[in-house]
């Protein structure tokens, strides 16, 4: 954190200042590390093991928060019999499609509830005639675990069976005392490489602040994401701090730090394929073939998801205005379809197949910053055009001069045939804008200084570009538009149109084809100013907020309706344009206002700060303890109050119990805090909403050096590698497989301080590159003996897909562990270099193979296999060659690591 | 003498205003190198991979007016608490030191004594300011900083070193370094509060068992008078590229002259002596 966020990192150093203790847990030894109290380095890709180890801790020396365990989750739910876990079945869950390489999650349901199809995920096309079954591959595939942001999934109707005394052999607390019973200090040992003194001291530290005094918080970062059961790292996490009491309370949680400003805010208004604004899922082709169907498939029966009507309908207002009305769906059908996973690497896969034509890369750069480079750049060597939009020439603008395909003679310049613009960005002083970051909070900039000469914002660029296109679809769609525009009109814009001139496209324009529609009738009618015509970003937060009937702003998602009355651009930010006040704008010094600090900037949803928070207090509403009272109900009042927003109906009191039948919030009790979730609890096994195990386990990376020696089944069964066949992604041997021990290091990758991510805001600066002037790897004294690797000198690190070359930082901070029985080395590799800039190295992602977790499809490159020899990497078409050696060595084929 | 400026002539100067450096919460961000650069206007210091852990910029000098350490060292560590509860044995453990270093504003400022220009002056805050339209590149001010930090800019000739934001303070404003430092570790303000904090931060370190924690350059009583800019240190300061015990070099100027004129004297002296025996020898 100190490494990546030092900025955040000043509120850590101010706990510790208090006295707070601060435990770093990670392969290396970090900036983080030595402001700790402890470090603990582990084996990159076995946090699970070390979690899962400290909920056993927790279950079986009874550590956990008994009451709150009792009242909040689900421990006390009985699951079916027919659920089956990998202590059953070595490693897997019941309901494994080996063929198909997906679960059936019909089994990993809890008992009393009515199996019957929810219709709307009825999909008789492809064969899913069962709602529990998790949908088809298509539809599974599409991203649907995604699709929880701000809340939990469904489950069906009904009321599961409990046992208040947890004793129960099928109730969810003895399942998971069963599951973690293997996950022992001496498995931690074994799998992690940590010695059992440093554990002991974890599990003592960590309950010892926890309970109803104390909370403990988790950080956590793409170091967990990254991996082939990514989201499972992350559910491991959740598990243990909702066993600790330390969810819904203040100074608990699990906090995400996200990979730059706004990250966050790219999830809630997405960037995202299968996502809708406020996480909404993208509706599917053969799921979700009206609105009715589409709502009855996604919406859960109790909390407030139950208002997924009235969100999609203002969302669908919100873009299509007077268009949108109750007789034509509100539109729905305007709405793209999914029929697949239509990821970031799915994309590339597509791109060398020919079926992806064209891209725009907007502050990104694939080429360095997304795995097996390779592939992304010989993708868009194979497009029409490229549009890409950043400060610098960065990669992926100059690929096709000065790639290292052109370098090793694979590309020729004469030989491609796309078509390259590169639009310079404005940067964030140079534009008014949001940010969201990690703690869901919207803060707004203003602009400090006119973007240099052509340099525009994305708010620019997009608006623009969809003006024009709206305007030559108005004039009789893009075919057929005349080449000989007249000199001076750029992008065919008519001589007498204006900038925002967009009231000239007619509703009901019968020169225009019907497919056009949803373009024409979207409304970008946003109000610009200057002389570069830059529309007015705050006009895009009012409509994101939404208005009611009379065009007044929202306050409250709470308002929404579903009959087309109101908008809104994003439900979870309703209200942040409430009174017609930017209430993101909102500065109130820290030292003038509660520690709560509500009036900074305003936080999603309704700024409330802390989520849950109805856990803060206990089943009777009393805080659990006065250190650590967040919101409580007032009996005087009648009403939930306290220093954060209550997260929760103002007015439901402790002791309500839902009427049979009741529905959405209704349907909660006065002691269910958790209201996205369908059961008002927080999950300690996920009955749905996760394709890969309702409980974490640990399997190995895709590529490792180790067998998993906690069970037979040695990688994820269901992580996603099927549809990456090229012969630049290769995948390697595995553990006790023949050839893996030709790669027989663990790598990282990782960030450093004074770069950002894949480099396009800090290699082309002196003051930074001089700071961090060249890529490097970071190797131990043992292992740079053991490799004749020398200080300074350059190394050439190899994986499956390439050879690059780094100089070599010996030093102690890398810490040679003892996994299972043998001296590992790990490398440490920072990926933001790649040719140009001031400071160009190779790129440490052009190792990466594709291997994707199977919930968000996210990239495992947090560990991998490698290995390392002194020197320089070959040159020209030699480089290839020494792959190729490798993969020959290795035995490596196209089934290589393809397995189950 | 306490307040520089005021011996230098001020009437009712500022409070004497300095840097108090907490390197035991620096993360090592380098935020302050780039501040200061960016306020300043220095330009970069060449982009060379040094080795030497994170540190890149290799120390202060006339292009690095902020310079931030990183020291790695292998120390004994209790490896926490075995199950059985006895205090496990010491294990090996890395220690990572990450120090920001700056010009020390000295009390006695050797630079500014033998600048022969006057380009090097004192400010109404004390502190010690090169003026770049005066100074002539003589770098009398080099060899005479007893902590090497003024410096000479190649291609420029002048003498450049930290100014303590000369021209933020004027306008009541804190330095870049201090104001951009994520974790208050470069602290800014009248160095007798600042020397209270110090105190008081090093008590509570001694207390919480880092017995090792140290101030350096508080001392009105060193061999420069005190720094406006001091630190406080987690080892010695060798480690940190920092002399022990740092002297002004033109302590010993006035006495040298005394022993320079004495000499001279006595030269003389022989001179006469060895003239008059050759006389006498000619005599006898």
């Amino acid at each position: 954190m100190a490494e990546c966020h030092p900025v955040g990192f000043q509120w850590v150093m101010e706990a510790k200042a208090r006295g707070a203790k601060l435990i770093h847990v990670d392969p290396r030894f970090t900036r983080t590390s030595a402001l700790a109290d402890l470090h603990v380095p582990l084996r990159a890709g076995s946090d699970i093991v070390f979690l899962g180890a400290i909920i056993n801790h927790v279950l079986s020396k009874e550590k956990f928060f008994r009451d709150y365990l009792l009242a909040y989750t689900n421990a006390a739910t009985i699951l079916t019999e027919d659920y089956a876990g990998p202590e059953d079945l070595d490693g897997v869950f019941s309901g494994l499609d080996r063929q198909g390489r997906f679960y059936d999650f019909h089994t990993w349901q809890y008992e009393g509830l009515e199996v019957q199809a929810a219709s709307g995920e009825r999909d008789r096309e492809y064969g899913d005639q069962d709602g529990t079954r998790g949908g088809s591959a298509a539809v599974r595939q599409a991203g649907r675990g995604e699709a929880h942001g701000s809340g939990g999934a469904a489950v069906p109707p009904g009321t599961p069976e409990r046992d208040e005394t947890l004793t129960h052999p099928r109730c969810v607390f003895q399942v998971l005392k069963r599951h973690f019973a293997r996950y022992t200090p001496e498995a931690v040992e074994r799998a992690c490489g940590v010695p059992p003194e440093a554990f002991a001291q974890v599990c003592e530290w960590l309950t010892e602040n926890s309970g109803r005094d104390r909370t403990t918080a988790f950080v956590y970062s793409v170091g967990w994401t990254q991996h082939t059961v990514g989201v499972q790292y992350i559910r491991t996490a959740s598990i243990l701090q909702t066993l600790l009491g330390n969810i819904g309370r203040p100074g608990g949680g699990i906090l995400a730090l996200r990979g730059h400003a706004s990250i966050q805010g790219s999830t809630d208004i997405p960037t995202l394929f299968d996502l809708l604004p406020g996480y909404i899922p993208m509706p599917h082709a053969h799921s979700s073939e009206d609105l009715d169907s589409f709502v009855a498939a996604e919406q859960t029966q109790k909390g407030y998801w139950a208002g997924m009507r009235g969100y999609t309908v203002s969302l669908l207002k919100s873009w299509w205005g007077d268009a949108a009305r109750a007789d034509n769906d509100f539109c729905f059908d305007y709405l793209p379809r999914l029929t697949g996973s239509h990821g970031t690497y799915e994309t590339v896969m597509a791109q060398l197949a020919g079926q992806c034509k064209g891209y725009f890369v907007l502050g990104e750069n694939p080429a360095v910053g997304s795995a097996n480079g390779r592939l992304q750049r010989l993708g868009m060597a194979n497009l029409d055009w490229l549009v890409v939009r950043d400060f610098s020439l960065i990669e992926s603008a100059t690929w096709w001069k000065d790639g290292p395909e052109i370098e090793s003679g694979e590309l020729r310049t004469a030989d491609i045939g796309t078509e390259v613009f590169f639009m310079p960005a404005a940067a964030h002083t140079e534009k008014v804008g949001s940010f969201t970051n990690t703690q869901r909070m919207l803060q707004w900039h203003h602009q400090a200084v006119e973007p240099p000469g052509a340099a525009r914002s994305d708010l620019w660029f997009t608006y623009h570009l969809g003006r024009l296109i709206r305007e030559k679809l108005a004039r009789g769609g893009l075919v057929g538009v005349p080449p000989d525009s007249a000199p001076g009109d750029v992008g065919g814009v008519a001589p007498d149109s204006t900038p925002g001139d967009v009231g000239g496209v007619p509703p009901d324009s019968t020169v225009t084809d019907e497919r056009d529609r949803p373009v024409l009738d979207l409304t970008w009618d946003y109000p610009v100013r200057g002389e570069i015509a830059e529309p007015d970003a705050e006009a895009v937060l009012a409509e994101i907020n939404g208005r009611d009937a009379e065009g007044k702003p929202l306050s409250s998602y709470l308002q929404l309706a579903d009959d087309g009355s109101t908008t809104c651009g994003c439900w979870i930010y309703c209200g942040v344009y409430a009174d017609g006040v930017n209430q993101a704008a909102r500065r109130k010094p820290g030292g003038q206002q509660d520690w709560v600090a509500a009036g900074w900037g305003w936080a999603w949803p309704a700024n409330r700060r802390i989520l849950y928070n109805r856990a803060s207090a206990d089943p009777d509403g009393k805080p659990w303890s006065e250190r650590k009272a967040l919101v409580w109900w007032d009996p005087d009042k009648g009403r939930w109050t306290g220093h954060d927003i209550p997260d929760f109906v103002p007015d439901k009191a402790p002791g309500y119990q839902p009427p049979d039948g009741a529905t959405g919030p209704d349907g909660l009790s006065g002691t269910d805090p958790f209201i996205m979730q369908a059961d008002g609890k927080a999950w300690l096994f996920a009955p749905a909403g996760l394709v890969d195990g309702p409980l974490p386990a640990h399997y190995e990376p895709q590529e490792s050096p180790f067998r998993n020696v906690l069970y037979g089944q040695q990688r994820n069964p269901v992580r996603q590698v099927t549809g990456f066949g090229h012969p630049s992604n290769r995948l390697q041997p595995s553990g006790g497989e023949p050839g893996a021990e030709v790669f027989p290091y663990v790598a990282t990758t990782y960030r450093l301080t004074e770069h950002h991510t894949a480099g396009g805001m800090s290699r082309w600066l002196p003051y930074l590159a001089e700071l961090q002037p060249e890529f490097f790897c970071e190797v131990s004294p043992e292992l740079a003996a053991e490799r004749g690797l020398e200080h300074l000198a350059w190394a050439t690190i190899v994986t499956a897909r390439a050879a690059i070359e780094a100089r070599v930082l010996v030093t102690e901070r890398m810490i040679t562990l003892t996994v299972d029985g043998r001296r590992l080395h790990q490398i440490g590799l920072p990926y933001h270099w790649g040719s140009n800039g001031l400071s160009p190295g190779d790129s440490a992602n052009d190792l990466i193979g594709l291997s994707l977790d199977p919930n968000v499809h996210i990239q495992e490159d947090k560990a991998f296999a490698c290995d390392i020899r002194p020197g320089r990497r070959p040159r020209g078409p030699a480089r290839l060659d020494l792959v190729r050696d490798y993969q020959r060595r290795a035995g490596i084929t196209g089934q290589t690591g393809m397995e189950v | 003498m306490t307040d520089p400026a005021a011996a230098s002539g001020y009437r009712d100067p500022s409070p004497r205003m300095g840097f108090f450096t907490d390197t035991s919460v620096c993360i090592g961000c380098k935020a302050c190198e780039v501040a200061c650069k960016t306020w300043n206007a220095v330009p970069d210091d060449g982009l060379v991979l040094t080795g030497m852990s994170y540190d890149n910029t290799a120390g202060l000098s006339a292009d690095t007016w902020r310079h931030v350490a990183f020291i790695e060292q292998r120390r004994p560590v209790a490896a926490g608490t075995a199950p059985d509860g006895e205090a496990a044995e010491a294990a090996d453990g890395v220690r990572w030191l990450m120090a920001s270093d700056v010009c020390k504003h000295c009390t006695h400022a050797a630079c500014l004594d033998v600048c022969p220009t006057g380009a090097l002056f004192r400010t109404e805050f004390g502190t010690v300011v090169v003026q770049e339209d005066i100074c002539n590149g003589c770098g009398y001010c080099i060899p005479a900083c007893p902590y090497g930090v003024i410096d000479q800019r190649k291609g420029d000739g002048r003498a450049w070193k930290c100014t303590l934001c000369y021209d933020r303070l004027g306008a009541g404003m804190t330095p870049a370094c201090a104001q951009a430092c994520p974790t208050e570790s470069i602290q800014f303000g009248p160095l007798d509060e600042l020397r209270e904090r110090a105190a008081a931060r090093l008590d509570q370190l001694h207390g919480e068992g880092t017995a090792e924690a140290r101030l350096y350059g508080e001392d009105p009583g060193d061999g420069v008078g005190g720094d406006g800019a001091f630190f406080l240190l987690l080892d010695e300061p060798e480690v940190y590229g920092l002399p022990p015990d740092p002297v002004v070099t033109t302590r010993d100027l006035p006495s040298m002259w005394r022993h320079a004129a004495a000499a001279a004297t006595g030269l003389m002296a022989a001179a006469a002596a060895a003239f008059a025996a050759e006389w006498l020898g000619r005599r006898g």
